[in-house]
């Protein structure tokens, strides 16, 4: 049944497999940079006359000032008011009037704008696009307005639900330094808080050509898109100032931690566990290639090594599932969720899972699942094809942490080139319960008196 | 019957807006089943979407659940495959199978490559037409179902939409939940999955969309070896639905910080000739993204949520219009207030020419920017088979909203708005808000 398995993806930022295209000579991407050092990707697909726009900034939560967790967010928010030319939500009402949406997304790593729309009208989004880079004028009202609506925001994707408080408290245990152990949406203590002044020393800091990409992707030619950037983005000037991306980095880490996070709206309780893992780096995407496998071997789908083990074997667990996400700036965590099936309690139902990542070091790598898994790739870079929008947004989120277009395009070949010694060893290396969170999400103990939620670590 | 006969291909060609053309052909297999394809050679696969009317709502009443559950279970095993092998061989073919219920119709959607297409169809042939419904995998997929249905339990969204239903349909299926009970679906027995599957799998209610990389002399005979095989007939289609909801609050205390509303009235059917009024009057009340009134209203202008919508559900056999938003326990009162003061002030003015305008040309602009992809072409020309529109609907589709005056729009929404009648499902603690009828 997909319904179990997409609520409990969902948390997992749904990231299994990272599609594939072809390495050499990816078709229809052209990219060049503009004189003020923005990026420019263009993904082209005549076949319909629409165009995605997106520009991403790199600029996401895990470069916010301390103390004002969630501004990255909040400005997000704020960008679709005023600017010198425009009124208050006029960016979007201009995109609806010509048929099309638009929207913006936050993570940890950028913050990317996009509008889809009739291709014929890429001009007027690029008009408003790179008028909001520089020209934002929200008031005093719009940031106490708008302030409420992130709040209820956060209210409906995490206060509402006990899964998504559980996943925030994970992720703090398991970052002892670095931000990614904040909630992107903000903690609300400090969100109440969140002022003019917040939103603007970020968007000052950070909106500038140099630290952009523009994406453009489907019924455009690259020339064109070109004469079009270098009018509208081209001159905008760059921030001479603009700061290195220099987080605060995690310490060794140490000590195995556990969270027991208890909430009475808790109807399925599982298990969870967070690995630190590293990410896809500059030329050395190898261990994040190894881990993305890993990934899929063990907990990826129907036939993976977990779930063969605990549903079909042992039937010890409803779900089990594996998640890596290797496009991250920094750090990243390797996931296991396991739900134990009625009868079984949290602690048998973790005790299964390590049995079940022991005895995977010692069985190894099934080679004809491992040829089905890089099959499924290259068959998605067909599939892909049918998408540009996917492969834009790809390049978006890749570009974005930093990956560069030969980075890109060379990660196809690098899943491909994968071994069944490279997984293993990249297991052997990921799985140190050291660097690890065990988490449990259950229900209040039966006690009245028991805490609401209890973070021990 | 010479086999030049056997594929019967009648082409249209719909110019959308700004050069788009999805050129829409026909296919009658030679064993009689009608598809509509529309071919895409440049990339060597396909998306077919089969969808089969009637869907969870086939369900006898003291098996509810049980479509919901054979569904879940036709890719756990068939054949001559148990479900591990079955997976295998799925993932060998890189082929996706997706099988879904809804109230009114049960959906596969498949996609697989030109390089082992006749592999791939007989692997989906094997779901559809000789699942296993194996007692070891039965119990398994039940155990995923119960774990939705406690989860439900306790979701504020899924307590607001069986609340709103039950109180809507009287006793018609609509009124509860396709997945069935914690109790209806502990019963199921393999016997009410092959009741299911004979209910719900008939060439009488099947409709297809093919889009990608065949011609209409290879799909005839591969539709034909895909489902040639389904008898003619199943279950009787379900009666029409009553509306019995009435004007209103209902409050359903849920300890939790952010309450959930869904809020509805009678509807309009979507062959009804002012459905395409009711479109726009819908775009301008609540659907039109951050422009619609009720965003303006409730977000915008005083921040009491994330978001707001109304939509119109024309269901096969009931139509209503609903709306949901989710604010704070202490705002969600206000929220509700400007909601029903949109409503009203919709119902008595109508729109303004400026907002009209701005709908119509959304709704005609947005129409091209749907057809992205295989996968979403094959799912709207199912729709439109479905809905029975011609062949040919694409290109005079927006001809249809244009035509629309704002005398029309006022005079449906004096006729379908009717705040009177709006009722209001709360879930959670709300300040300031009580249930108005008993429940």
């Amino acid at each position: 049944m997909t319904r179990l398995r997409a609520a409990l993806a969902a948390f997992a930022l749904s990231a299994t497999l990272v599609p594939a295209t072809q390495a050499v000579a990816q078709q229809g991407v052209t990219t060049f940079e503009l004189s003020n050092g923005m990026q420019v990707v263009v993904v082209e697909d005549n076949r319909a006359p629409v165009v995605q726009h997106m520009v991403w900034y790199r600029a996401g939560s895990a470069d916010e000032p301390v103390g004002s967790s969630g501004v990255a967010h909040f400005l997000e928010h704020l960008l679709f008011k005023a600017t010198d030319k425009m009124a208050d939500g006029e960016l979007s009402a201009t995109v609806a009037a010509n048929g099309g949406r638009d929207n913006a997304f936050t993570s940890y790593d950028y913050t990317a704008y996009f509008q889809r729309v009739a291709a014929d009208r890429l001009e007027l989004m690029m008009r408003m696009e790179s008028d909001r880079m520089r020209n934002i004028r929200f008031t005093e009202a719009n940031v106490a307005t708008e302030r409420n609506v992130i709040i209820e925001e956060r209210n409906q994707r995490t206060e509402n639900n006990p899964g998504a408080l559980f996943n925030e408290q994970m992720n703090a245990a398991q970052y002892l330094n670095h931000r990614y152990g904040v909630p992107i949406i903000g903690w609300m203590h400090e969100m109440v808080s969140l002022d003019k002044a917040d939103a603007l020393g970020f968007y000052n800091t950070y909106y500038y050509p140099n630290n952009a990409i523009l994406v453009v992707s489907g019924d455009v030619e690259a020339d064109e898109v070109k004469r079009l950037a270098d009018i509208y983005y081209g001159a905008i000037p760059a921030n001479p100032d603009l700061p290195e991306r220099i987080r605060s980095a995690e310490p060794p880490q140490t000590a195995e931690r556990r969270v027991i996070f208890r909430d009475a709206r808790v109807a399925q309780e599982y298990v969870s566990r967070s690995y630190l893992a590293p990410e896809r780096d500059p030329g050395d995407q190898h261990a994040a290639a190894a881990l993305t496998l890993l990934a899929e071997v063990l907990g990826g789908g129907q036939t993976s090594y977990m779930t063969e083990k605990l549903q079909f074997e042992e039937q010890k667990a409803v779900f089990s599932g594996a998640f890596y996400r290797g496009t991250s700036l920094d750090d990243t965590t390797f996931d296991i969720i396991v739900v134990p099936v009625p009868g079984l309690s949290l602690q048998e139902g973790e005790d299964a899972m390590d049995a079940v990542l022991a005895q995977f070091l010692v069985d190894g790598v099934d080679p004809e699942q491992l040829e089905r898994i890089k099959y499924q790739l290259r068959a998605s870079e067909i599939y892909e094809r049918d998408n540009v929008d996917g492969v834009a947004r790809r390049y978006g989120a890749a570009m974005s942490v930093g990956l560069s277009v030969d980075d890109i395009q060379a990660w196809p070949g690098i899943l491909q080139a994968v071994t069944a010694d490279d997984i293993m060893e990249a297991a052997r290396n990921v799985f140190n319960r050291e660097a690890s969170v065990t988490g449990w999400l259950t229900r209040p103990v039966a006690d009245d008196q028991a805490p609401a939620q209890e973070v021990s670590q | 019957m010479t086999r030049f006969l056997m594929v019967l291909v009648v082409a249209f060609v719909a110019a959308l807006p700004v050069r788009a053309e999805v050129q829409i052909e026909e296919v009658v297999s030679p064993g009689g089943i009608t598809a509509w394809l529309v071919r895409e050679p440049s990339i060597p696969f396909m998306a077919l979407e089969l969808r089969f009317r009637g869907g969870a709502s086939l369900d006898a009443p003291e098996t509810r659940g049980a479509i919901n559950l054979m569904t879940g279970l036709l890719e756990e095993g068939a054949g001559d495959l148990d479900a591990r092998a079955f997976a295998r061989a799925q993932e060998s073919l890189a082929a996706s199978f997706n099988y879904s219920v809804a109230d009114d119709e049960l959906s596969v959607s498949a996609k697989f490559l030109t390089e082992n297409r006749e592999t791939a169809i007989e692997l989906l042939r094997k779901s559809i037409i000789e699942p296993r419904f194996e007692p070891v995998a039965l119990e398994r997929v039940r155990e995923q179902v119960l774990a939705g249905l406690r989860s439900d339990a306790k979701d504020p969204d899924a307590i607001a939409r069986k609340t709103f239903d039950a109180m809507t349909y009287g006793d018609h299926p609509y009124a509860t939940p396709y997945e069935g009970t914690i109790a209806s679906v502990t019963d199921l027995s393999r016997d009410d999955m092959l009741a299911a599957h004979a209910a719900v799998f008939a060439k009488d209610r099947l409709y297809v969309g093919a889009v990608g990389d065949i011609t209409p002399e290879e799909l005839g005979p591969m539709l034909d070896a895909l489902l040639g095989a389904l008898p003619e007939t199943g279950a009787p289609m379900p009666e029409r639905a009553p509306i019995l909801i009435e004007g209103g609050t209902t409050v359903v205390e849920f300890e939790t910080p952010q309450s959930v509303a869904i809020f509805g009235q009678r509807g309009i059917a979507q062959d009804d000739p002012d459905f395409f009024a009711a479109i726009l009057l819908n775009q301008v009340l609540g659907a039109g993204g951050f422009e619609s009134r009720l965003m303006t209203e409730v977000r915008e202008k005083r921040g009491l949520t994330y978001g707001v919508y109304s939509f119109l559900a024309p269901k096969d056999y009931a139509e209503t219009v609903q709306g949901q938003v989710a604010s704070a326990n202490d705002r969600i009162a206000e929220a509700v207030a400007v909601i029903r003061d949109e409503w009203a002030r919709a119902a008595a003015e109508g729109v303004t020419p400026a907002e009209l305008d701005a709908a119509k040309t959304f709704i005609t602009g947005a129409y091209p920017l749907r057809f992205n992809g295989n996968a979403p072409i094959a799912r709207i020309m199912v729709g439109m088979q479905m809905m029975g529109l011609p062949i040919d609907y694409i290109a005079t589709r927006n001809d249809k909203v244009e035509a629309v005056t704002l005398e029309d729009v006022r005079r449906v929404a004096g006729a379908l708005l009717d705040p009177e009648n709006l009722h209001f499902v709360v879930v959670g603690q709300p300040v300031g808000l009580e249930s108005t009828v008993a429940n």
